[in-house]
């Protein structure tokens, strides 16, 4: 092998320096201190506050609940698109991921305008005489905007680890006896769980930790981390308190990745039954 | 032996338009090793396809056994396949991918256990059972994806060129591998590849496809050594191929010389294709200072005639070492003749070239056009 020239990875080490280490020390620093600088676990303790804690349960429920549904959207979707002829494929796929392209906000706006009070929805429920519904501001228009959001990317890892599989190791589990459910339960689905497990974790970690989606779909009637911690920094002005809960939330996604990557490793075989 | 366990009837399948199969019949009998032979787009992966149930032809019927299984999906069939690149469950141990097949059968724990260590012995992988299938060579996962295969007791194995992906001293040691398997199972193998040293090797029955027919089923002796048509006399190693005259029974005239032949029955005055292998070309060395009047140089010729037959005065133009052959293009009355000999002869030395007769081997040639297209393309 050819050893690398250490120059060549200054830039790359300069970068990550910048913009991964030095904030994420900066954001330590604040958790652990108060506001004249002295060390203090008082920002962490903030996260048991009864109003701290609802939010972090709310967002917890909210983005599995997000992750469960787009789980069970894309994976028959993603095998859809994999039977399908290659031009139809290219097009459905680009339907999906042309919403990437445009900015979150907007997208989240567009829920906005057909949801509320007197949004899309509820006029063509009252020309229809029904009662109009309580969509917005409600932990349901949250999940909603979540799963809008975040579906796109549940479907592309599941689709390219679908679309690996050679078809012959199908053909092999109709060749040794198995039939249709089989083949899917015990081939087709362990073979795709690295695209399920990176699929999950890129939907729940940006739903945990959202405050866009609540704040415009949840109104200031739903809480979720991501709003106090947004407030902190924003409202209340106060870093340490804002970056303590940070670090509290930072555990979290930490625990769950290692959780993933742990079923990750044992192929899903403990996670499918 | 001679009991029809496989008969494929009228098989015709054309993928977009496109005929891959035309009319295809063949039987295939119990304990029998057939390898159906010919260049990538023949048919033959097709016809194996439709065996294993992945393909279901457009007409046609396949009989198993005495019972039509035509429709039949590949689960419910009683043989299993060998596929190319081996297919292995990657997310599974050895063990599990060998144990799948018999799990769904529900055996039970016992006999799966004895029936992994048994076949991992039949293949020479004792003490696999845990590894997982990427941390094995080719060979090796090879190995594993026959005996993933054979714990179910198929009456039938098929082979989808299994050592296409394997380097050429591994190929040979599985050759050997696949003959010795199949004589201890005593199963009939059914085995696709496009290298004719592959079939020639282990088969006893070797089917020559191209272009979806069959152009000639025999033994491996039969194919090489009596090809019916140019095609497969091309496709069956290398060899010589030139327009002839048949001037009676057991004399062709080439490129205007006479031999003797032992043919009969192909007419008088009529022309057909001759094939001669380089190997049975025999050459000697007509030394520069004799000149063709000289009484030397009839005393070559007399040795010449010692098979009564014809001769080609050439010039050697290339000389290759090829190992236990030297490999040489002569060139006589325009025509570039390829000859193996041990014997090593310079470049532009002139020699006169003989051949048995036993070893011309005359073919009619083809009736039409069409005919001859289809053995020509794909060459």
């Amino acid at each position: 092998m050819k050893k690398h020239n250490p120059i060549l990875n200054g830039p790359y080490l300069i970068w990550s320096a910048a913009f991964i280490v030095i904030p994420l020390l900066v954001i330590v620093y604040y958790g652990l201190t108060d506001k004249n600088g002295i060390f203090t676990f008082e920002n962490i303790i903030k996260m048991g506050t009864p109003e701290n804690l609802k939010a972090l349960l709310l967002a917890l429920l909210l983005s599995l609940i997000a992750t469960a549904v787009c789980l069970v959207m894309a994976y028959p979707l993603a095998l859809i698109l994999v039977k399908m002829k290659t031009l139809a494929t290219g097009f459905i796929v680009t339907i999906f991921i042309i919403p990437m392209w445009m900015n979150s906000l907007l997208r989240i706006l567009a829920w906005q305008t057909l949801l509320e009070r007197n949004g899309v929805i509820n006029q063509m429920l009252g020309f229809l005489h029904l009662p109009k519904l309580y969509l917005i501001n409600t932990p349901y228009a949250i999940a909603l905007g979540m799963i809008y959001d975040f579906l796109p990317f549940m479907l592309l890892p599941i689709y390219n680890a679908l679309e690996k599989i050679d078809p012959n190791v199908v053909n092999a589990s109709y060749d040794l006896g198995a039939n249709r459910f089989q083949t899917f339960w015990r081939v087709i689905f362990p073979l795709t769980m690295p695209g399920v497990i990176s699929g999950i974790t890129m939907v729940f970690v940006p739903a945990l930790t959202t405050f866009v989606i609540s704040d415009i779909l949840g109104g200031s009637k739903v809480l979720l981390i991501g709003n106090v911690i947004e407030q902190q920094f924003t409202l209340v002005g106060n870093w340490n308190v804002g970056s303590g809960l940070s670090l509290v939330l930072m555990v979290f996604i930490l625990i769950s990745v290692a959780v993933m990557q742990h079923y990750d490793k044992e192929t899903g075989a403990g996670l499918v039954i | 032996m001679d009991s029809k366990l496989i008969d494929l009837q009228h098989i015709t399948k054309s993928f977009d338009g496109e005929l891959v199969l035309d009319d295809l019949n063949l039987y295939i009998r119990e304990n029998e090793f057939l390898t159906l032979l010919g260049p990538s787009g023949c048919g033959k992966t097709t016809t194996l396809r439709i065996l294993g149930g992945f393909e279901t032809p457009d007409s046609g019927r396949v009989i198993f056994d005495g019972a039509d299984i035509t429709n039949l999906a590949p689960n419910k069939r009683q043989l299993n396949t060998v596929f190319q690149k081996y297919a292995l469950f990657t997310h599974m141990t050895i063990a599990e991918n060998i144990a799948f097949g018999l799990r769904i059968r529900k055996k039970s724990a016992q006999y799966i256990k004895d029936k992994i260590s048994y076949a991992l012995k039949l293949v020479n992988l004792d003490g696999y059972e845990d590894r997982m299938p990427d941390s094995l060579s080719g060979g090796q996962q090879q190995r594993i994806a026959i005996a993933r295969a054979i714990v179910n007791e198929p009456k039938v194995l098929l082979l989808d060129e299994p050592l296409g992906a394997l380097d050429l001293k591994l190929r040979q040691d599985m050759q050997y591998e696949l003959i010795r398997l199949k004589n201890e199972l005593g199963i009939t193998f059914i085995y696709v590849t496009h290298d004719q040293e592959e079939a020639l090797t282990m088969s006893d029955t070797i089917v020559v496809m191209n272009q979806g027919y069959i152009q000639q089923i025999g033994t491996p002796e039969d194919i090489y050594n009596e090809p019916e048509n140019a095609f497969v006399a091309d496709f069956i190693g290398d060899s010589n191929i030139i327009d002839a005259t048949m001037i009676q029974d057991e004399l062709v005239e080439i490129l205007g010389v006479k031999f003797a032949c032992v043919d009969k029955g192909f007419g008088t005055n009529n022309p057909v294709d001759v094939v001669i292998r380089p190997e049975d070309l025999e050459l000697m060395s007509v030394p520069d200072d004799i000149s063709t009047d000289s009484e030397a140089y009839e005393k070559l010729l007399r040795r010449v005639h010692k098979f009564n037959a014809g001769y080609l005065e050439g010039v050697v133009e290339h000389v290759i070492f090829k190992g236990v052959h030297y490999e040489m293009e002569v060139l006589s009355r325009g025509y570039e003749w390829l000859v193996h000999s041990t014997r090593m002869f310079r470049v532009g030395e002139k020699v006169l070239m003989t051949v048995d007769p036993f070893n011309i081997q005359i073919m009619n040639k083809p009736e039409s056009e069409d005919e001859q297209a289809v053995q020509m393309n794909e060459m």
